[in-house]
């Protein structure tokens, strides 16, 4: 499960139970989960399931692969679901002929997804470039964005709802690729990209160094200012992906409701999936385990008919014991 | 243990037999430490001497293995800091331990406060505050919040904190770091006044000459010991350095460490600095390093080595001076710029500025290489391993393979896996600050014969170390670095110990011909 | 040294200017800016936060955050308005218990589990949000009226609304405890520099313990002014609303780091980001430009920017390193 830390080497030979349970922990939760299911859940082993569930995660992992590695870094990012609004609000206004008129819908479609998305990534940039330029602690400087940004998508459409039917842009919450729902498909994408940079690639080194030992880091030559824009930049790109599937699913843009609250879902995937709160080590299929496992929770008690609210008081718990996990688990 | 006879018959604190040691290796083997009522005390030592964690005891940080202490006429235990700060013991660290952006009389009193009908009566709060400051000539607005004053008013107003708590021995634990003379006039007046109150101090500093200015006695610490106890009018300056570094002045040592006889051919100047200051701790250094040369900078802590280094690097901004790497001028902005000149800088500090615990040895080892072996952003694979494997046979690292996680190594092996960070750049220059500092005597030899085998290869080296055999034996030139200052300068045959040791304790050379200068 | 005060100045008074130019502003530009129906309208409204942001203020001051405020208020309101037919007095307790108990639950996490307030206080905020929506059974809970209870949000006592009375007497009770207990010193001090303070022997933990249950408390109250005025428990109201008071504490001069802050400003801050609102309302009024109420938050950010650059050149000058 762990894309990051390679299988190391035990430097005991005996196999070491404890060691097993609490590195994959999170793997094992989600398949005990599982297995639950499909013993006690009716209907439960069947693609419909699978499809519902993981579409249900798809927009919370696609914001928690940014949210990982801005973790990884040591950082948070509170701005992501006023991003979402931003692209979300954007994109119509394009396609829908609202701000520019362009002919031809599939260029317009284009051309309004693309802009959305750099859009929703210049501001993660602004993020990023006020706290390495000030050092301002993440936590508040992205709460800049987080007041305005929603602000900045409900002023340009006025805080009108943008309804639209539009199979041209609509593939991207409501299309199949091969019997799979597309956001799931750039959900996989994206978890494995971002787990092969984490992995094999300098910048993901350069992003665990910095979480790791930012000192250190910066004594061996790593760009910590540049690493860390870059960071907060994709995290932006893929909260802008995450507002257009939303906004493709509902069929219509609402500023004001557009990843309302995904900065917590968001954090909640990644610290249930295992990745250190404090930086220096992250796991993106974690994250997406952790996404998983929040979901499968709720799916569990309401199928088994327990309110969702109880579901709330079991996620908070599940956040809880992970982290208090976590503290543990490294001491 | 070495013990005279003393006109201090009253002690205010003893500390006896004390013995503590950390995980197996002795910190402490019974030290002892006596502080009579109203007397200065100097306490001083080396890094791991032990001086700090006799502190630690003495102020409930750390408890001890074995051993008595007496205080104050009656048997002494402090559970911790804040007990032994109740119990009449306070002490004045050199990060100052105060709320900066709280008034100074809330940073006096908070904790005693007195009240009225329940509430905080700030008047009078003040007046203490005030009253506690004038004993020192000192006469500042109260109200205003610590970080506008310097450090030398934030250093007394936790001295004013400690009287207020009623203490009677106040310790000082290198209280002049970061002040400058004038500031360093006043916290000895301020000392002396304590003097004179009764209330005792114990002095730990590495700038010699202001123990001989406010300190009665000197107790010297090496190795977790107590060596020597002596009266500071009767003891000159180069015996304190001698007794500190545990040589004997008159003796010439035999070869403690693993550079051997040097072969190899010194090349053409690498690195030349010139007049280099920054802060308080870099006044003025001018040194140059040649290739295939071991150049070290000797110094007692604080003399601004290390500082100094970081310079090079660009790890630190500079005020003034100039650099110059194989003729061409050198301002690097950021450690990036020194890498990209071939500068490598191994720290002191190998787990605060070294190591990334949670990395592999491999990631550890190719953190600043990197760049180099990825191509369009993606990391070579088997070149990474081919270079970390052989870095690791080379320099014989133990580790279970190239990804077990470098905090699970011992230190002399980490130590390993961050020369081998630079070494893998095929730098010119690389800067080695206490490369082996912390740990094991067999690691140490390995370490020391391998930066004699790169030397002897064509690197420039140069070499930070308070071991002074490390510096005398491994150099092919020695900088004498004092107070920021470059006072010396040993070439070849002309590096030994007494040279060195006078230059460290009293500057320039003509002053340690004259003999004891105090 | 002398830049580095007029910089703290500017962080700690500027807010107050701010206020009392807009308020200037709007009394010049606007015919019942001033008028008594604006200002109670604007006072009531605005006393719920101005009550949640006196606990985030205590709350930062002490070096923490808690994100957990505004479904604690939503649960406060929920669970006042289900007893609020017996009244005001009963109500206010019950809803204010509420919150104390979501404080403690934050306390006890962040003290003695020791985890970071930030993901601490997110839990609780999910499991205050499950918990009102599970007492109000996922819908708003109506308010009694035949009781006293409305006459809390909705009264007024010499023409002054009772929540704005409330308000003010917490800040002057907050204000009093801040300046004048060792507790309230203490708070600055940990928040200042906690390593500190434990040498110089103060109670940290018990210190920190409090400033969450205070936090709590007053989110609770926040609450059952929230059912009482707008006559219902709301069990999906107060998302933003942590946000809405780190800003305006935050916008106030309190550092986020900890260690300064005032519970003065803090007000002031409140009453800016409001007035912001009202203001744009009466602009919008007078039809010369149509600037929509959605400008409130980007306005509110851009303050929120500018404070916290200023700030960070403040931090930089006390850390030079």
């Amino acid at each position: 499960m762990s894309d990051v830390a390679p299988p190391h080497a035990s430097t005991s030979i005996q196999f070491d139970v404890m060691k097993f349970v609490t590195r994959y922990s999170t793997l094992l939760a989600l398949l005990a989960l599982v297995l639950f299911n499909v013993i006690f859940t009716n209907h439960f082993v069947s693609i419909q399931t699978l499809n519902v569930n993981l579409t249900q995660v798809a927009t919370i992992v696609i914001v928690g692969v940014g949210m990982t590695l801005v973790i990884a870094t040591g950082g948070i990012d509170l701005s992501v679901g006023s991003l979402m609004a931003i692209s979300g609000a954007i994109a119509p206004l394009i396609f829908l002929g609202t701000a520019v008129h362009i002919g031809e819908i599939h260029v317009a479609v284009a051309v309004g997804m693309i802009v959305a998305v750099l859009a929703a990534g210049a501001f993660g940039w602004f993020n990023g470039w006020l706290i390495t330029r000030f050092h301002i602690q993440p936590i508040i400087a992205t709460l800049v964005l987080f007041i305005a940004g929603r602000g900045i998508a409900q002023v340009s459409t006025n805080g009108n709802l943008q309804p639209f039917k539009l199979g041209e842009f609509q593939w991207i919450g409501l299309g199949r690729w091969f019997g799979v729902p597309v956001q799931v498909v750039i959900m996989i994408a994206l978890v494995a990209l971002a787990a092969w940079i984490l992995k094999r690639s300098l910048f993901g080194r350069q992003i665990l160094a910095i979480g790791g030992n930012e000192r250190a880091a910066r004594l061996a030559g790593v760009p910590v200012a540049k690493v860390k824009r870059w960071v907060y930049c994709i995290s932006g790109l893929c909260s802008g992906i995450a507002g257009l599937v939303v906004i493709a699913i509902n069929s219509s843009s609402d500023a004001n409701l557009v990843g309302l609250g995904m900065e917590l879902d968001a954090i909640a995937a990644v610290a249930v999936g295992g990745t250190l709160l404090s930086g220096g080590r992250a796991t993106v299929t974690g994250t997406l385990i952790g996404a998983l496992i929040i979901q499968l929770v709720r799916y569990t008690l309401l199928a088994n008919g327990v309110p969702d609210d109880v579901a709330k008081l079991v996620k908070a718990a599940l956040i809880i014991i992970a982290v208090w996990l976590q503290r543990h688990g490294k001491a | 243990m070495v013990s005279e006879a003393s006109p201090y018959n009253t002690p205010l604190l003893s500390m006896q037999n004390i013995n503590k040691a950390f995980a197996g290796i002795a910190a402490l083997s019974s030290a002892s430490l006596e502080v009579a009522a109203g007397e200065v005390h100097a306490l001083i030592g080396q890094n791991g001497a032990g001086k700090s964690t006799m502190i630690k005891i003495l102020t409930g940080y750390v408890s001890r293995d074995s051993g008595e202490i007496n205080f104050d006429g009656a048997a002494f235990e402090a559970r911790s800091p804040q007990d032994a700060q109740a119990k009449g013991i306070s002490t004045i660290y050199q990060e100052i331990n105060l709320v900066p952006f709280r008034s100074i009389t809330e940073n006096i009193c908070l904790g005693r406060e007195s009240r009225r009908y329940g509430f905080l009566n700030w008047n009078a709060m003040h007046d203490e505050a005030r009253s506690l400051m004038g004993r020192f000539n000192i006469n500042i607005d109260v109200r205003k919040p610590l970080y506008e004053f310097n450090t030398a008013t934030q250093q007394m107003v936790a001295i004013a904190r400690a009287i207020g708590f009623k203490a009677k021995l106040v310790i000082m634990d290198e209280p002049t770091s970061s002040l400058d003379e004038r500031e360093v006039n006043v916290l000895f007046d301020v000392i002396r006044q304590l003097k004179q109150s009764g209330i005792s101090v114990i002095f730990v500093s590495h700038k010699l000459d202001e123990l001989y200015q406010v300190c009665d006695r000197v107790t010297i610490m090496r190795d977790g010991r107590t060596v020597k106890i002596a009266d500071l009018k009767s003891i000159s300056k180069i015996e304190l350095v001698a007794s500190m570094l545990g040589r004997d002045v008159a003796q010439v040592a035999k070869s403690a460490t693993a550079f051997g006889n040097r072969k190899g051919k010194i090349g053409e100047t690498v690195l030349e600095a010139k007049n280099l200051s920054a802060g308080h701790m870099v006044q003025d250094v001018s040194f140059s390093v040649k290739s295939g040369e071991i150049v070290g900078f000797a110094g007692l802590l604080g003399a601004g080595r290390t500082e100094t280094a970081r310079l090079v690097f660009g790890a630190d901004a500079m005020r003034s001076g100039t650099m110059e790497l194989d003729g061409q001028s050198l301002a690097p902005r950021h450690p990036i710029d020194a890498i990209d000149r071939g500068i490598g800088f191994s720290s002191e500090d190998r787990k605060l500025e070294g190591i990334i615990p949670d990395m592999s040895v491999a990631e550890n080892l190719t953190l600043a290489l990197m760049p180099q072996i990825t191509k369009a952003g993606i990391v070579d694979e088997e070149k990474q391993r081919v270079i970390v494997e052989k870095f690791i046979a080379r320099l014989g690292v133990k580790c279970s393979g190239p990804e077990q996680r470098i905090r699970e190594l011992s230190g002399g092996n980490q130590q390993k896996v961050l020369l081998a960070r630079w070494l893998a750049m095929n730098p010119k220059l690389v800067i080695l600050d206490e490369p082996t500092r912390g740990i094991d005597v067999g690691a140490k030899a390995e370490i020391q014969s391998l930066i004699k085998e790169l030397a002897e290869q064509g690197l420039g080296v140069l070499m930070i170390s308070s071991e002074l055999e490390e510096v005398i034996e491994g150099s092919d030139r020695v900088f004498v670095l004092r107070e920021g200052k470059n006072v010396a300068e040993f070439v070849g045959k002309d590096i030994n110990e007494a040279a060195v040791m006078a230059a460290m304790a009293h500057g320039s050379e003509s002053e340690t011909k004259l003999g004891n200068a105090s | 040294m002398k830049k580095t005060s007029l910089i703290a100045t500017i962080s700690s008074q500027g807010v107050l200017i701010a206020l009392a130019l807009l308020i200037l502003f709007g009394w010049l530009r606007y015919e019942n800016f001033l008028g008594l129906f604006n200002i109670s309208t604007v006072l009531r409204y605005n006393s719920m936060f101005a009550l949640v942001a006196l606990g985030m203020c205590f709350v930062i001051m002490a070096g923490g955050i808690d994100l957990s405020v505004g479904s604690t208020a939503a649960l406060g309101s929920v669970v006042s308005a289900l007893v609020s037919d017996q009244g005001m007095l009963v109500g206010s307790l019950v809803g204010i218990a509420a919150g104390l108990c979501v404080g403690i639950l934050n306390g006890f996490v962040i003290v003695k589990l020791r985890i970071l307030p930030f993901i601490a206080t997110l839990a609780t905020m999910l499991a205050a949000n499950g918990t009102a929506l599970l007492l109000a059974h996922d819908q708003t809970v109506s308010v009694s009226y035949d009781g006293t209870f409305v006459n809390l949000g909705q009264g007024d006592i010499f023409n002054i609304p009772i929540p704005a009375i409330i308000a003010v007497a917490a800040y002057v009770i907050g204000s009093i405890v801040l300046n004048f207990t060792s507790t309230g010193r203490s708070v600055l001090a940990i928040g200042g520099n906690e390593d500190a303070s434990r040498m110089m022997g103060l109670p940290v933990d018990r210190v920190k313990f409090m400033v969450y249950v205070l936090s709590g408390g007053l989110s609770g109250l926040a609450g059952v002014i929230l059912a009482s005025q707008f006559g219902a428990g709301q069990p999906i109201e107060g998302v933003g609303w942590e946000l809405f008071a780190i800003a305006s504490v935050v916008v106030g001069g309190t550092l986020l780091t900890g260690g300064v802050g005032s519970v003065g400003a803090t007000l002031a801050g409140v009453l800016l980001l409001g007035l912001i609102f009202n203001v744009l309302n009466f602009e919008n009024g007078l039809g010369w430009i149509s600037l929509s109420a959605y400008w409130q938050s980007v306005i509110r950010g851009l303050f929120l920017l500018f404070v916290v650059i200023l700030q960070s050149r403040l931090a930089i000058r006390k850390n030079p390193a």
